[in-house]
């Protein structure tokens, strides 16, 4: 049992976001770290290949500058090794630019199942993974909330907006799975520094066979118009609770005639 | 702008509340409007689309127990490259649209414009608004040289009207053919949950109670459903407690949960993440209720209240019960 795992860089959300002035696209300077809604898919992946009893669990990203700080935190805690595209003509890149890159990449490796989250805390386009199952000619089962393996076939518990669907799928297949679908684990002493020798081998675009047109700015084929702060909405009353709070927010009430 | 298409996902007999609001804007764009739709309920669906402003429905068909991605997204490629190319395709953000829309992005090779909040039709060419850093910042995009520009719209981003002077009573339906998408439709649904729900929709209530973590347990998670039934309103709650197991994700607002914009929104124990913000601070009126005077929430709430939600609540409910 191969897994491949999609893992964004990010910039640490403790910082506030920004744009570039000049092109529009999300700052991603400084140590970039692992998107939390990534360590969910490396923990199901690392959790389905032991129930598999043989594997790994590769990690594929895309990132400037080679940067590999947000990979190490996931090869510690036991994914096997990386591919990390890094190349400038990736700049601008859209979801469905990445999503060309991580398919290439994916095909180098021939995974049994690729897992990624539904979507980036940055970017949240939230097309990606499935973007990257269309590519590759496979079946995806999007919001996976429970995911096991039988019979060489995915059993997955699939959100809806109401509730659930119970969803079977063959592999190969791409599944994105929801935060909390699993508890990530933390990785050990050893891990941290086995993870230092773990491969993380860096293409380029060239290397993956893809055309640069179809990737960064040239392949998004979108422009953003203006950037503008939105209609603040202002802070209204504030109250301390000293134990009678409750008859402000009744009288609030009564006065929307709620009550 | 000469022809734009919305996709109708069906729920229970009916197009999903934001197919409504869909036409309402692609009527706004001049041009005329058609539909794709899938799955059982094509002729009851026809109806409804019509009184909107549909002229045309184009039906999948029945898609049984396939996942709608795959196949959807076929049959409306194999349109465009036939030639019925629409200008614009807007898709409603739900777990099958984005599913759709990623795949249609790849079969047509064109970008896709997400998280879309608001489109201006001018000159021909569609804008749209995307609101980002939790709804502080508007940004504003139009594709280059991508037709059709394929559009995942929020919730909520347009109120529907139904089409003035009325629209088509009956429309015409076209079944349009789905060319074989081999591995890709290997998935299948095999049983369908909905989660119970007592009380309106939380995305339709006039009063939405939500929280978050700062009610400590789960168990306190009753506070907010019997505040709710009291004020006719429905739960709803923060992404962290969906995550820790508390309350099932149908209860979940912002941004990969519920769109709500009720009359009056109480947020309790929740401290207003970026990613809950923009699901909510559309509310005509917000109460917070929460221990830190310094959370976000704040920063938007009409009426905040600094303490202790598990305190305020039960003194709240008792309060409301003694004025009956």
């Amino acid at each position: 049992m191969n897994v491949a795992v999609c893992v964004k860089q990010i910039p640490d959300t403790a910082m506030p976001p920004a744009l570039d002035p000049r092109d529009h696209t999300l700052v991603r300077e400084g140590k970039l770290i692992m998107d939390e809604s990534d360590s969910y898919g490396v923990e199901m992946g690392l959790q389905l290949v032991e129930a598999a009893g043989g594997g790994e669990v590769s990690l594929v990203s895309m990132a400037p500058n080679s940067a590999t700080s947000g990979l190490r935190t996931a090869l510690a805690t036991g994914a096997a090794k990386a591919i990390l595209v890094s190349d400038p003509v990736l700049a601008g890149s859209d979801a469905l630019g990445t999503a060309k890159v991580l398919a290439a990449a994916i095909a180098r490796l021939g995974p049994d199942l690729v897992l990624a989250g539904t979507e980036s805390t940055d970017g949240y386009a939230g097309t990606t993974p499935v973007q990257v199952a269309e590519l590759l000619g496979w079946p995806s089962v999007s919001f996976a909330k429970h995911v096991k393996i039988s019979d060489g076939l995915l059993r997955i518990q699939r959100q809806t907006e109401a509730g659930y669907e119970e969803v079977t799928c063959p592999l190969p297949a791409v599944v994105t799975v929801t935060s909390g679908v699993v508890e990530p684990r933390y990785p050990s002493f050893k891990g941290i520094a086995a993870a230092k020798s773990k491969p993380v081998e860096e293409l380029t675009v060239a290397d993956l066979g893809l055309d640069p047109s179809q990737v960064g700015f040239a392949g998004a084929r979108q422009q953003v118009i203006s950037v503008e702060a939105a209609e603040a909405r202002a802070a209204g009353e504030i109250v301390v609770d000293k134990g009678d709070a409750h008859e402000r927010v009744l009288g609030f009430l009564e006065q929307l005639k709620i009550l | 702008m000469d022809k734009t298409w919305v996709l109708a996902e069906q729920r229970g007999g009916v197009p999903a509340g934001i197919v409504l609001e869909l036409l309402t804007a692609a009527r706004g764009f001049g041009g005329v409007v058609e539909v794709v739709t899938w799955g059982p309920s094509s002729e009851s669906t026809a109806t409804v689309l019509g009184r909107y402003g549909a002229a045309k429905v184009y039906d999948v068909g029945d898609i049984g127990e396939a996942l709608p991605g795959p196949k959807v997204a076929a049959a409306i490629a194999s349109q465009v490259s036939g030639g019925n190319r629409p200008d614009a395709v807007l898709i409603g953000a739900t777990h099958d649209g984005r599913d759709i829309a990623a795949r249609l992005s790849v079969r047509l090779d064109l970008p896709v414009l997400t998280n879309v909040v608001g489109i201006t039709a001018s000159g021909g060419r569609l804008t749209s608004d995307h609101s980002i850093f939790g709804g502080s910042t508007l940004l504003r995009a139009e594709f280059t040289d991508a037709i059709p520009g394929l559009f995942v719209v929020q919730p909520k981003s347009f109120v529907a009207e139904p089409a003035e002077p009325a629209g088509q009573r009956s429309v015409e339906i076209v079944a349009i053919e789905v060319p074989e998408t081999g591995a890709t439709n290997a998935a299948r649904i095999v049983a369908r949950h909905e989660e119970e729900r007592s009380g309106p929709k939380l995305d339709e209530a006039a009063v939405v109670v939500a929280g978050g973590r700062g009610l400590g347990s789960p168990g306190n998670f009753a506070l907010i459903t019997e505040l709710a039934q009291l004020l006719k309103g429905a739960p709803g709650a923060s992404r962290a407690i969906v995550d820790a197991g508390w309350v099932p994700y149908a209860l979940q607002i912002g941004q990969t949960g519920k769109t709500v914009k009720p009359m009056v929104y109480i947020a309790c124990g929740i401290s207003g993440a970026a990613q809950h913000m923009v699901g909510m601070k559309a509310a005509q009126k917000i109460i917070a209720i929460n221990k830190d005077r310094e959370a976000p929430i704040f920063t938007i709430a009409d009426l905040g209240v600094v303490g202790d939600a598990t305190k305020v609540v039960p003194k709240l409910i008792e309060a409301i019960k003694a004025r009956r």
